[in-house]
């Protein structure tokens, strides 16, 4: 019982500084509402999807900014989408960065685009990173017999 | 503290006291500063100039002022103490010759004791001989009294008888005495000789005036040698303050023009009388002083002095003049004042800084206070949102007619205090003006009775709720529901609270325009010209037959935390903050909060509102084609009834209104619940192969459940809480939604929204599918992405807005849209509301949202609140 309501007060713990730190932000929050018996790893599946979405479009705009003759068009499209999704889940710092790489998009510029793509995979992995170890949480105190407790 | 004021530490050199570049005529005296290998002794021989003496004075001074004569006593005493000092050396040797000579004269008398003979021959006047001669000559200024002379009295004595002992002896003996004799002479002459040397080095000895003022040249020497360079002015002046003495004086000056003369003589500019005055002063007091004083003359320019002056004393005591030395303290004075500057510049810097760190703090404090209160009413929010939440769950299962009834007026106050949290939060926004009002359509008849009726549902008391809403008030008028709802809930359950029998009525009606006449005829001509925007002023009277309200206490009945009395508040309980925010917001809507009271009879709060009325010709449209065949029956009882009436529940029936017909609700219910169940079960299969195949053919889900509540908000929307809808009627034209949107993060979380909101939606990834559903199924609503692949929604709502304009698809084929032949013949097709979802909440971009086409938009990401209210608003 006890270890139970460590893991909970630690789940707690992370999750208050993932929102006070700015990975996340109520949108995070809207997400987990949206879990319920029915649908109990909803957030589980829809950060799933956001990671491998990720991971291609960091690819796509990675392969787009070392063409000769880059479109901006397109890494911009790619951007866009990035920030959608991230937004979508609350990833704050990642919308942040892509708010950031498209203003360099509409300059066409380089060496902004390219420090933005690096700043979007290092903010990527960080939140992914700490998003697993969320769910780790999650899953112990499940495991444990314990209900996770519910961050309002 | 600059940088520069440690230089300023530096030992600087120091200048001459006097300006260098003076002409040659005045330089009297070297003014260069001493060099390293400059011999110093040499200018000790040059520096009597700077000096000027009235010598006559100066010897007054010394042979009549107290410390003159003081001082030369000092020196005779010197001198005198000196000479005694000789003498007593001189005893001294003396004593040691007479010594010798006793020892000589012994000696002398062992010789003679052996050569008895001669002993007659020799006689006992011979002289010893000083050998201490040289030892005198240490000491050459001490006078010598030379009295022992030295004489060598030879006597040549031939003894007859002894004569004839032998020739040879006596030949001997007299060749012996000859050289003796000898010696003696020259021994005499030696003498003689010293003798006379003494007596001229005596003549030569200086008297005790002359060596007293040797004396006082060297220590005159010393002292200029100290002060040469130094800036320093000594001078003396008599008892007219005239300069009797004066050293190392201004260099252009010369002995005529200062000796004699009083400082205001000499000098012209400031400082000079104030220097004089402090002479005289310390004249007249006898008491030394010291003072800075800064001359300003045309002579040196500005400098400061520090000058101290100390009265001079006859014998007698009487005050003869001031000695006086200043020292020039310029620089000195200048770097104090910088420094203290500096220390006040520092000082007015802390002060400022202090004073920002306050209001750093104060900022800080006001931040943390903000924080709080957001925090706060986070914190009662979310188990409310809880509360609330479950109430809905609660409202989807199996309910009898009065639990359905508990249950809506239960969601409807929970929303209430919902809102009332925030709008309490906007409190502080009105009064920092940063509240924004929206205008959005509503129908006040449902809003009095959906107040009147949640007031009913939470009332203890017998008293009869009642709403009467004249004939002329328009069935729908524009305006910020949301906070006329706030302010009429505030007045009735205030009158409520207050009341304890009889009646609390709301009375609603029009008014002509407050404000003057001429000025209404004037709008209202206009108004003809564009009807649309007709302003009405409805008048709202909240009336009750409580306790009343003293005349004493209106005055302050609006002001925040105020009651009428002490006692009220604990009576009565709340906040006070109330009806501080109805006076708010309705003088934020232009309008104005009064109140009429009489004490034991009731109180009547009147606001009046400016509203303006919906284009005619919209709302018409809307019944036409749609709402007649859907609710026509119950919308027409709550668009014509003007008059509600509630009673508690003790009294029996649950509330009365001259509306009829809402049995039908019940079996409609039943019936969604079955279907809900299994419209959830295939909810869940559908969401999971939704990843691979985000978009379906929304046709092969044509058969989809009717879904529950989707009625609930509907019947939220139209009649306030109890279910009053034909549902038989809206299943074939069930609400469908269309999700046009690409992003598969966006499509699972959205969808997963809609599930929560119980809603059924079709998915598609671009305009072009969006286009092709549109065309293939009936839908209530279409969320549509603006940046999409392929078609984005921009052009796809305007492809859809051309064939409800045209009835045909030319401009979609033109575009390059595929469509199957097969469409479904859409007659009488209602313009389907189109919301765009947006990532830029930017003006310009919700502009191009409108003008091609949409009606609304909402921003991403999308909450479910936002979702929520948008389907609330649009889905019929």
């Amino acid at each position: 019982m006890d270890a139970i309501t460590q893991l909970q007060r630690q789940f707690v713990e992370y999750t208050t500084s993932l929102y006070r730190e700015g990975y996340l932000d109520d949108q995070f929050t809207q997400l987990q509402k949206l879990q319920d018996e029915s649908n109990p790893d909803f957030v589980v599946e829809v950060v799933t999807l956001f990671f491998e979405d990720s991971e291609k479009l960091l690819n796509n705009l990675a392969t787009a900014l070392q063409q000769e003759n880059i479109d901006y068009k397109q890494v911009d499209a790619h951007v866009h989408q990035f920030k959608g999704s991230s937004s979508s889940i609350g990833a704050q710092r990642v919308k942040n960065v892509c708010v950031v790489f498209r203003n360099y998009c509409d300059e066409k510029n380089l060496d902004g685009c390219v420090l933005c793509l690096q700043q979007a995979k290092n903010e990527y992995i960080l939140i992914r990173n700490k998003l697993e170890a969320l769910f780790n949480l999650e899953q112990q105190i499940l495991q444990a017999g314990g209900s996770v407790p519910m961050m309002a | 503290m600059e940088d520069d004021n440690a230089e300023d530490m530096e030992v600087e050199v120091l200048s001459s006291m006097w300006p260098e570049d003076i002409d040659a005529a005045g330089k009297k005296f070297n003014l260069e500063k001493p060099g390293a290998d400059q011999d110093l002794l040499e200018d000790v021989t040059f520096i009597e100039e700077p000096t000027i003496v009235d010598f006559q004075r100066l010897l007054e001074l010394t042979n009549y002022s107290e410390k003159g004569s003081s001082q030369l006593s000092y020196l005779v005493k010197n001198w005198e103490w000196k000479q005694e000092n000789a003498v007593r050396l001189l005893r001294e040797e003396l004593e040691n010759l007479s010594k010798q000579q006793h020892e000589v004269e012994l000696k002398k008398l062992e010789i003679l004791e052996e050569h008895r003979f001669e002993d007659d021959s020799y006689g006992g006047d011979k002289r010893p001989i000083s050998i201490l001669d040289e030892v005198y000559e240490i000491i050459p200024d001490v006078p010598k009294r030379r009295n022992d002379v030295i004489y060598q009295d030879q006597r040549l004595e031939i003894d007859g008888e002894d004569d004839t002992d032998t020739v040879k002896y006596w030949k001997q003996r007299a060749l012996n005495l000859e050289k003796l004799l000898e010696l003696s002479v020259n021994r005499e002459q030696i003498l003689l000789e010293k003798l006379e040397e003494s007596i001229e080095k005596l003549e030569k000895q200086s008297s005790p005036v002359e060596e007293l003022s040797q004396i006082l040249k060297r220590a005159d020497n010393f002292l200029h040698f100290v002060l040469q360079n130094a800036p320093v002015v000594i001078g003396h002046q008599d008892k007219d303050l005239r300069y009797r003495f004066i050293y190392n004086h201004f260099p252009s000056l010369g002995e005529e023009d200062i000796i004699g003369k009083t400082d205001v003589e000499i000098f012209k500019g400031g400082g000079v009388k104030e220097s004089q005055d402090f002479k005289r002063e310390v004249l007249e007091k006898g008491i030394p002083g010291k003072r800075e004083i800064t001359f300003e003359t045309e002579l040196f320019g500005a400098k400061t002095f520090l000058i101290y002056v100390e009265p001079v004393f006859s014998k007698e005591g009487e005050t003869i003049g001031v000695n006086y030395m200043g020292m020039e303290i310029t620089d000195q004075v200048r770097r104090r004042e910088k420094m203290a500057k500096l220390r006040e510049e520092i000082a007015v810097q802390k002060a400022r800084e202090t004073e920002l760190n306050k209001t750093i703090h104060i900022t800080e404090e006001t931040m943390r206070a903000k924080q709080m209160l957001a925090t706060m009413s986070h914190e009662i929010r979310s188990p409310l949102s809880g509360v609330v939440s479950m109430a809905e769950i609660l409202s989807t299962t199996k309910l009898d007619k009065d639990q359905k009834q508990l249950l809506s007026v239960m969601l409807s106050s929970g929303d209430l205090v919902l809102q009332l949290i925030n709008d309490i939060l906007d409190l502080s926004k009105v009064e920092s003006g940063v509240m924004k009002l929206e205008a959005t359509k509503f129908r006040p008849r449902e809003v009095i009775k959906h107040v009147l009726q949640t007031a009913a549902a939470s009332l203890k008391k017998m008293l009869i709720l009642e709403g009467n809403v004249a004939d002329d008030v328009p069935i729908e008028v524009i305006g910020d529901v949301l906070r006329i709802r706030q302010i009429l809930t505030n007045l009735i359950s205030n009158a409520v609270k207050f009341t304890h029998e009889g009646k609390v009525k709301i009375n609603l009606y029009i008014i002509p325009d407050p404000c003057s006449e001429s000025q209404q005829k004037s709008e209202f001509d206009m108004e003809e010209s564009e009807s649309h925007e007709r302003v009405v002023w409805i008048r709202c009277d909240v009336e009750d037959s409580g306790i009343g309200i003293p005349e004493t206490a209106l005055p302050s009945l609006f002001k925040k935390y105020m009651q009428a009395g002490a006692d009220t508040a604990r009576k009565y309980g709340g906040t006070g903050l109330g009806l501080a925010i109805c006076k708010q917001l309705v003088e934020l809507m232009g309008g104005s909060l009064t109140v009429s009271s009489k004490e034991h009879c009731g109180s009547t709060f009147t606001f009046v509102l400016p509203h303006k009325i919906p284009h005619a010709c919209e709302s018409s449209d809307e019944t036409d084609d749609f709402k007649d065949m859907d609710d026509n029956t119950s919308t027409e009882d709550d668009e014509n009834c003007g008059f509600f009436q509630f009673k508690p529940r003790t009294l029996g029936s649950l509330f009365s209104s001259n509306g009829s017909g809402r049995a039908h609700g019940l079996t409609g219910t039943e019936l969604n619940f079955e279907k809900s169940n299994s419209e959830n079960n295939y909810s869940t299969k559908y969401d999971s192969f939704d990843h691979d195949h985000p978009f379906h053919d929304p046709c092969i889900q044509k058969n989809r459940p009717l879904n529950p509540d989707a009625q609930r908000i509907h019947s939220n929307g139209n009649s306030g809480g109890i279910s009053g809808n034909v549902h038989e009627k809206t299943k074939s034209l069930r609400p469908k939604i269309l999700l046009v949107e690409d992003h598969v993060v966006n499509v699972m979380v959205a969808k997963r929204m809609m599930r929560q909101l119980n809603q059924d939606m079709d998915v598609v990834n671009n305009g072009v599918e969006a286009v092709r559903a549109f065309q293939r199924c009936d839908y209530g609503l279409i969320l549509m992405d603006v940046c999409m692949p392929v078609m984005d929604g921009l052009q796809a709502t305007r492809l859809i807005r051309s064939y409800e304009k045209t009835g045909n698809w030319d401009e979609a084929r033109l575009a390059g849209v595929e469509l199957s032949g097969d469409h479904i013949p859409k007659e009488q097709r209602r313009r389907i509301p189109i919301i765009a979802m947006t990532a830029n909440a930017m003006s310009e971009n919700a502009e191009e949202c409108f003008a091609n086409g949409m009606d609304s938009f909402i921003t991403k990401p999308v909450t479910l609140q936002n979702l929520k209210q948008c389907l609330e608003q649009y889905l019929p």
